[in-house]
């Protein structure tokens, strides 16, 4: 049964959701269903029936970036970029969910997308800058 | 004219907006009409006669599928690197579990796992080795006459003179073990090879004049009709230094047998268990000390485990080597190394390259020496670090303002060492939880190690585009770490126009020169120097021409480019590293200048142990370093920020798991590396000076932080609980044996 993952890569070729890991512990792609960040490698496609499904291509509106993606870029939060989309997803949901949120938040609310470039410090500010930001 | 300089401000990054927006295009998510896909068949055992291939199971069409054996090998069976010890595909005999022996393609990816998984690969097992001191002994004899892929001797002064007359000799034997890359992106590639149009791949990697020169042997072709193309690359570390040339050689055999382009990307559980690790170490250290803390001599034995082919071990022999007696200024050294073999997959380039095993030994040692002289772990430090005008163990003059002391000055200041090392102690004898803080101080050369850039001969050009652009065409590669911007910022700086105005061409070798590998942590230093010189060079001959003033503005410059174009055809300068006279290096010896310059750091860690769970954690880490001029300062933390985190989890998360030559826990769910709510904050500072030889005073930064961090947490961890601990991964459960040990 194909995974909503290669649904999305491979039938739609929205390639912007990487897979990392295969088993739900890297985060690379994080997706949200109806608002609700999962892990897309773990989803079989038939579940998400009648589901709205956001991926990092749908973040930007047209050429204006999120103000997590501008963030990101303005305060390092994307080395290697591989991760970048999931990280992005993640923290955007967390921001759904908490719009101030604190040290610890932050910590937590990315816990489940792994970075192994950035030592993750680039991408709390970029989540502290996000919040800063006026919403697009 | 530009009045702001590039270099030094945080430009955002070229790629970035790619990155963020899902745009960037990886290797897996390239698809060419008519594709393929690959997987390998591999070994089950660790060494053995290759006796029978059984093609298993009645359902599988195996007429469908693309088999490749060694027997189909157009050219050279062997992944062309330093040695011709390691094959493509094992022809009669295996070496280590997971060695490559057949290839499958199909154009369906569900039906190839299920064919892959029907391979039989029947051997004849033999007796394998897995350990450093089996190696040594030659319990069996794996690779040529003695399992010893290279050895070095390094020799400065008389140690054998010392040790009558020192008042303390202080043995120590440490160890580090196996650490996985785990960049998110696994390795992967895509090939197209056919006679007429040879062999074309696009891949994740470092190095794609590494895996052009592997191709070239693999392929009967003249070295014009193969061609590499580095596509985006989700992180390397040095694990996409020399494997890429293995799976780009397996995808190019599937394509040149089927005629059909073929991709072949691993999954997380193949990258783990089959690709390179941080090569497991073992340090023996024999110290003579004066009552006042004066190194006297230092009696350095370092081996580095291998793994079954010769790979790039040596290399990283030799950085460990050189980088064994640190920091300080010791009259008497000796340094006697080996790069040994085993049947465990060949280990390779990772950050740090043999560095960190060796400084984790040293920085660990010390602490012990000073405990026995009655000295301050920094005291004693302090006595002995380098000073401009010193020698190193490869009696290597330091022409540098190395400052030792103002780092660890700062370093302590940042962290408020002293009063912290007083008041843990005095609250450690009464909390249930125990703290500690500890340092290490140590150095990282940058470039290539003695001559080797002298045979590198590296070369970097800048061209003027149609539109009035600058192009910089070099082999270096963008993994992340941020050559795209740093080198758009040197040019753009060098050219005295708009950061904006400058592109990066794609590495191709079809399209841009051999600026050699992106490793080293060469590629600001050395390459960006070249990228600096041939900018110069075509500024030079737009203003010879007339066409552009002493003085202009980027659009003045724009204008000119696309005048002379017009006129006299295309406009390219190169730039050819040719080493400094005043670097001289003597290969026999192994003594000398053996960097150009080096990075020097202190770096403070503060943990909490719980005796009840075992856990040590690391709640605060001050990195300060010295890396020449800072090129961009947000680059700059990201890459001590994320080698901090890299070395955290080298030093208390990682644990390759090995059972009879294989890891065991291959995958992200037991082999554990640091998460968002596990990393302590990263503090960062650098001091700067300024390097005569680099592009704008800088030197290298990249490996630096992955050497410090070991010795630093488990001399905290020493100070928490009183422990000498002598190994790293540490993991609770040895943390427990330890304490326990010492309750008892």
């Amino acid at each position: 049964m194909a995974r909503l993952l290669d649904v999305l890569r491979e039938d739609l070729r929205l390639t912007g959701t990487k897979e990392g890991c295969g088993e739900g512990e890297c985060g690379a792609c994080s997706v949200l269903i109806d608002g609700v960040l999962v892990n897309s490698c773990l989803v079989p496609a038939l579940q998400v029936a009648g589901a709205e499904i956001k991926t990092i291509e749908g973040i930007a509106s047209g050429e204006q970036l999120h103000r997590v993606q501008q963030a990101f870029i303005d305060c390092g939060g994307a080395q290697c970029g591989i991760c970048t989309p999931g990280m992005v997803i993640a923290a955007i949901s967390l921001l759904n969910h908490n719009s101030n949120p604190d040290e610890a938040a932050i910590r937590n609310g990315l816990a489940g997308n792994l970075c192994r470039c950035t030592g993750y410090i680039k991408i709390f500010e970029a989540v502290v800058r996000a919040c800063q930001s006026p919403e697009a | 004219m530009k009045q702001q300089h590039t270099v030094g401000s945080p430009v955002p990054r070229k790629e970035g907006r790619d990155k963020v927006t899902g745009q960037a295009r990886y290797v897996d998510d390239l698809h060419f009409p008519d594709m393929l896909y690959g997987v390998t068949v591999r070994s089950p055992v660790a060494r053995g006669h290759l006796r029978q291939i059984v093609f298993d199971s009645d359902v599988i069409p195996w007429d469908e599928f693309v088999i490749v054996t060694a027997k189909d090998i157009p050219g050279l069976n062997a992944v062309a690197l330093i040695l011709l010890d390691q094959p493509y595909l094992a022809d009669k005999f295996v070496n280590h579990a997971e060695e490559p022996v057949l290839l499958l393609a199909h154009h369906d990816k569900y039906l190839l796992e299920e064919a892959r998984r029907a391979v039989r690969v029947q051997i004849d097992p033999l007796p394998a080795i897995f350990s450093i001191e089996d190696s040594l002994n030659r319990k069996e004899t794996i690779w040529g006459e003695d399992n010893v892929f290279k050895h070095f001797h390094v020799e400065k002064g008389d140690v054998d003179s010392v040790w009558g007359d020192a008042d303390f000799i202080v043995e120590g034997e440490y160890t580090t073990g196996a650490q996985e890359q785990l960049y998110i992106e696994n390795n992967g590639v895509i090939a197209i090879a056919n006679q007429d149009d040879g062999v074309t791949v696009w891949g994740s990697m470092q190095c794609p004049y590494y895996v052009h020169k592997a191709l070239s042997k693999l392929f009967p072709l003249d070295e014009t009709k193969i061609r590499v193309i580095q596509v985006e690359t989700g992180g390397g570390f040095g694990g996409k230094e020399e494997y890429p040339s293995m799976i780009a050689g397996h995808a190019a055999l599937l394509a040149w047998k089927s005629g059909r382009p073929v991709k072949m990307v691993y999954d997380r559980a193949e990258d783990m268990v089959a690709t390179t690790k941080r090569h497991p170490s073992r340090t023996r250290h024999r110290t003579a000390v004066s009552r006042e803390g004066k190194l006297l001599g230092m009696d350095i034995e370092f081996v580095v485990d291998g793994g079954a082919y010769a790979t790039l071990s040596s290399v990283v022999l030799s950085r460990g080597t050189i980088h064994a007696a640190g920091p300080y200024n010791c009259p008497n050294v000796r340094i006697q190394s080996k790069a040994i073999a085993t049947n465990v997959p060949p280990h390779g380039a990772f950050r740090g390259f043999g560095a960190p095993q060796s400084i984790f030994a040293l920085e660990r040692h010390l602490n012990k020496v000073a405990g026995v002289v009655g000295l301050a772990p920094e005291e004693l430090r302090r006595r002995n670090f380098i000073h401009e005008g010193e020698m190193t163990a490869t009696s290597q003059v330091i022409h540098e303002k190395v400052d030792m002391d103002g780092l660890m000055k700062r370093a302590f200041e940042l962290t408020d060492y002293y009063e912290k090392r007083k008041r843990f102690e005095v609250e450690n004898a009464s909390s249930r939880q125990k703290k500690g803080i500890g340092f290490a101080s140590f150095m990282h050369g940058a470039g290539f190690t003695g001559s080797g850039e002298q045979f590198l001969e590296s070369v970097v050009g800048v061209e003027a585009t149609r539109d009035g652009r600058v192009r910089v065409l070099a082999a270096s590669t963008e993994i992340g770490q941020g050559t795209n911007t740093i080198f758009a910022q040197i040019a753009a700086d060098a050219l005295s126009v708009d950061y904006d105005l400058i592109e990066i061409a794609r590495p191709d070798t079809g399209s841009v020169p051999n600026s050699g590998p992106t490793v080293a942590s060469r590629t600001v230093m050395i390459v960006g120097k070249l990228v600096e010189s041939a900018a110069i060079g075509l500024k030079q001959t737009l203003v010879n021409s007339g066409l552009l003033a002493t003085e202009y503005s980027s659009q003045e410059f724009q204008k000119a480019c696309v005048e002379y174009l017009e006129k006299h055809g295309p406009l390219k300068s190169f730039s050819k590293y040719k080493q400094p006279e005043n670097i001289r290096w003597d290969d026999e010896k192994y003594r000398g200048d053996a960097y150009g310059a080096y990075a020097w750091a202190v770096y403070v860690a503060e943990v909490t142990v719980d005796p009840i769970t075992y856990e040590a954690h690391v709640d605060d880490f001050v990195a300060v370093q010295e890396v020449g001029h800072v090129m961009h300062p947000i680059l700059a933390a990201g890459q001590i920020e994320g080698g901090v985190a890299q070395a955290i989890g080298f030093t208390l998360f990682e644990n390759v798991v090995w059972k009879e030559g294989r890891m065991a826990n291959n995958q992200m769910t037991n082999y554990i590396m640091p998460t968002a709510a596990d990393i302590p904050p990263i503090r960062v500072f650098f001091a700067e000076t300024q390097y005569a030889l680099g592009p704008s005073g800088a030197k290298g930064i990249g490996e630096l932080p992955m050497d410090g961090a070991a010795p630093a947490i488990l001399n905290a961890i020493e100070h928490a609980t009183g422990l000498s601990l002598t190994h790293v991964p540490l993991m609770p459960e040895e943390l427990m044996l330890a304490m326990e040990n010492e309750r008892a």
